[in-house]
């Protein structure tokens, strides 16, 4: 009977052991159930993204898939003054808005943090540019910019401090002064309210200690607040430069790119010749050619905001 | 003021004599009889959806969804409209060649079609047979419509872009009829300048006006984007006559056209301050239609682009072709229904109520009343007759469609306009991008 069952047995000890081993493994486990989300980041990024590299290599017109042609259209955009104004534009837009609503978003949040009156009511008006849709914010900005309704224009020429209106739109400069305030305008509320709820995780007790130490309020802010934040800072600013970065509704309303290409963005500049000129393999390529900026705004945020020695200290790794 | 209702147009239409329009059942009864006579017979179940541009005068919308509704009693067939602004059709039509999914019938802009010739369906049986009974096409609708020998859309109107300009501004000038020549258009503009009631011509991103009298200015001086054979000719003496030319006018101008898109030209003429400008029949109609402006309406009128040293009319307008996907499932009810819609009893009265904003590009529609009931609106019948296509001396293929959608000869003149580029510089700028096109 002890000899038929020992027999009897279909698989050795040994392999029976290493599949019973695999199906215990937690990696093993582990990379099935990984299995879903990795599928949906490949079907939805990964491919996506791969598809426009690739198609940045390629001929491709609307309606047709197109031959690979190498570096061709990266060869074309490097001779191409138009695609380097776009950069210059776009790394101008984004280094000014997204300082400019760090500093504005920050100022605000500490302002909010405080124990004012109707605190509720202000969070809530304060986040009012980041709700209303942006196209509609940009048509309001569109009129407050007008070259002949302007409201601005109108009130500085009844003050009598101006005799003509203020050309917002159509002077190179100008016009890129104003789609840059347009961005602060939208953008300072989504830094604010988010740096708002980092300070709220500040434990009092530590601005309880620093005050009996005899920390002034610079100090606070400096040793205490800042640091606590700089992870969400982290977060905050990584955020607010990619949306800056990759921005296209605010400038196709107000301005399409004009005048004379005063004000357009690689991404702005990527749909006019992909999608309205029909040149796909040139639109990708201009997209394409913004991963290596996104890439390093990403790891600036990332591994330099987040270092200890920035949050610390020079010596205090 | 006159308020065009509905019914006011239909019952407009049926005085129609040489149209022959019909009303209600009559209608009704004619367009069953059509679809029993007509070649194409739609499909069995057959449903449409088409994408159009959106109107810029209601009443036309209203007359096309009775035509609409006309042919679903004709012939079953249901068709969903959705609208988008001109310049937002193109994209969408360009994601549906690409996905094969989308709207069967897409109605845009000038070489749509153009963009993705082998996604459209062959309808030179429809133009066939529509030219051949309306007294042919005019040249440039063939140039816009065919693609090779095979008509890729149908080619259903033009919007005219001409001169817009208020008649008290220009006999104060001391013109007592609009100009005729390139010359004598700059002496106007610097004197209505000098009286105080100066003009605009867009330079902004300005799909329709900007790039309407640029490419009119641009030929006007004998200047062309490419040749016969599509080989890149910007840089030449005439373009930078042009430019001299436009700089002129530009500084002769309200300041501020440089940030101009197609709204703010219409925008500035309605509240008075620019007495003359480029564009559609839309100022006029609108200042009809609204009480406060009928002194505008009453004092304003319309005139050709002027004709420059080449001696011949340079002029654009907006072409809008329709065309059918070949990724429908009902080809011939997207055939019948292009056809139903320019047969004389549909087409007319609702280009009567479109007011002159649209022009026919079959020539037996020149009798239409609405061209000689209002005289300020004739000179937008002839402007399908007058047009250029976008391609210039070139073709009208996706290469024309590349070049106008990148805004490449608009920039070249806003950028020496506003005194960014010397004349030089700015051509060269403008035929490196053009052979970058063209390659």
């Amino acid at each position: 009977m002890a000899d038929v069952t020992l027999n009897g047995t279909p698989t050795t000890p040994r392999a029976r052991s290493a599949w019973q081993r695999l199906k215990v493994n937690r990696n093993w486990l582990g990379l099935w159930f990984m299995l879903p989300a990795m599928a949906f980041l490949v079907l939805f990024l990964a491919y996506p993204l791969g598809l426009g590299v690739w198609i940045s290599f390629t001929d491709a017109r609307i309606g047709r898939g197109g031959a690979f042609v190498g570096l061709e259209n990266y060869e074309w955009l490097w001779d191409d003054s138009v695609f380097w104004l776009s950069v210059f534009n776009t790394l101008l837009y984004t280094t000014v808005a997204s300082a400019i609503k760090f500093a504005v978003g920050l100022y605000l949040a500490l302002l909010l943090n405080e124990n004012l009156p109707f605190k509720a009511i202000l969070r809530a008006v304060v986040l009012i540019p980041f709700i209303v849709p942006t196209v509609l914010s940009a048509i309001a900005f569109w009129w407050l910019f007008d070259s002949q309704f302007s409201i601005l224009s109108w009130s500085l020429r009844k003050l009598g401090l101006i005799s003509t209106n203020i050309d917002f739109l159509g002077d190179v400069w100008n016009a890129r002064w104003s789609v840059i305030f347009a961005n602060i305008w939208r953008g300072v509320p989504f830094v604010a309210v988010t740096l708002l709820a980092g300070l709220q995780t500040v434990s009092p007790s530590l601005y309880e200690a620093a005050t009996i130490d005899g920390a002034n309020r610079w100090q606070i802010f400096r040793y205490i607040t800042y640091p606590l934040l700089t992870p969400i800072i982290a977060v905050v600013m990584t955020f607010s430069v990619l949306f800056t970065f990759t921005d296209f509704q605010l400038i196709w309303v107000l301005t399409r790119g004009g005048p004379v290409n005063a004000t357009q963005l690689m991404a702005t500049l990527s749909y006019q010749r992909a999608i309205l000129g029909g040149h796909l393999g040139e639109g990708a390529a201009i997209s394409t050619a913004m991963i290596p900026f996104l890439l390093a705004a990403i790891l600036i945020s990332w591994f330099g905001l987040q270092r200890r020695k920035w949050q610390h200290g020079e010596n205090n790794d | 003021m006159t308020l065009f209702t509905r019914r006011a147009l239909v019952q407009g239409g049926t005085a129609l004599a040489t149209a022959g329009a019909l009303t209600g059942p009559a209608l009704l009864d004619w367009a069953k009889a059509w679809a029993q006579t007509a070649p194409w017979k739609p499909e069995a179940n057959a449903q449409l959806s088409m994408l159009r541009w959106k109107y810029f005068v209601q009443t036309e919308d209203d007359a096309f969804v009775k035509l609409m509704e006309a042919f679903t009693q004709a012939t079953g067939v249901k068709v969903n409209i959705s609208r988008e602004s001109y310049e937002d059709v193109q994209p969408k039509a360009s994601v549906a060649a690409n996905t094969g999914a989308g709207p069967d019938l897409f109605w845009g802009l000038y070489s749509l079609p153009h963009l993705f010739p082998q996604k459209c369906i062959d309808v030179s049986d429809v133009t066939d047979y529509l030219g051949k009974k309306y007294g042919g096409w005019v040249d440039s609708a063939v140039k816009y419509g065919k693609s090779g020998d095979k008509w890729i859309a149908v080619p259903v109107c033009y919007s005219g872009n001409l001169m817009n300009y208020r008649v008290s501004h220009m006999q104060k000038a001391g013109f007592s009829k609009f100009p005729a020549t390139t010359d004598e258009f700059l002496e106007y503009a610097k004197a209505t300048k000098k009286n105080g009631n100066p003009g605009g011509l867009a330079l902004g991103h300005a799909s329709g006006d900007g790039n309407g009298w640029i490419y009119w200015c641009l030929w006007a001086h004998g200047g062309n984007h490419v040749d016969q054979n599509d080989k890149v000719t910007i840089n030449s003496p005439e373009t930078e006559k042009a430019l001299v030319y436009a700089k002129a006018l530009y500084e002769n101008m309200i300041p501020g056209t440089a940030a101009w898109n197609d709204a703010f030209n219409n925008k500035a003429f309605l509240a008075g301050e620019i007495s003359w400008t480029n564009n559609g029949i839309s100022i006029y109609v609108a200042a009809s239609r609204d009480p406060t402006k009928k002194d505008i309406a009453e004092d304003m009128n319309h005139a050709y682009m002027p004709i420059g040293p080449v001696g011949k009319p340079t002029e654009l307008h907006l072409m809008y072709p329709i065309l059918a996907m070949n990724h429908t499932k009902f080809p011939q009810a997207c055939k019948a229904l292009m056809a139903f819609m320019l047969e004389a009893n549909q087409f007319n009265p609702w280009i009567g109520a479109a007011q002159g904003y649209l022009t026919h590009c079959l020539n037996a529609y020149d009798s239409n009343p609405v061209w000689t009931e209002d005289p300020k609106r004739t000179v937008y019948r002839d402007v399908a007759k007058r047009s250029l296509t976008a391609g210039g001396e070139g073709s009208v293929g996706e290469k024309a469609a590349a070049a106008i959608a990148d805004f490449v000869i608009l920039d070249m003149f806003a950028s020496y306009c506003t005194g960014r580029e010397d004349a030089k510089s700015a051509m060269r700028i403008a035929e490196r991008q053009l052979q970058r096109i063209y390659r």
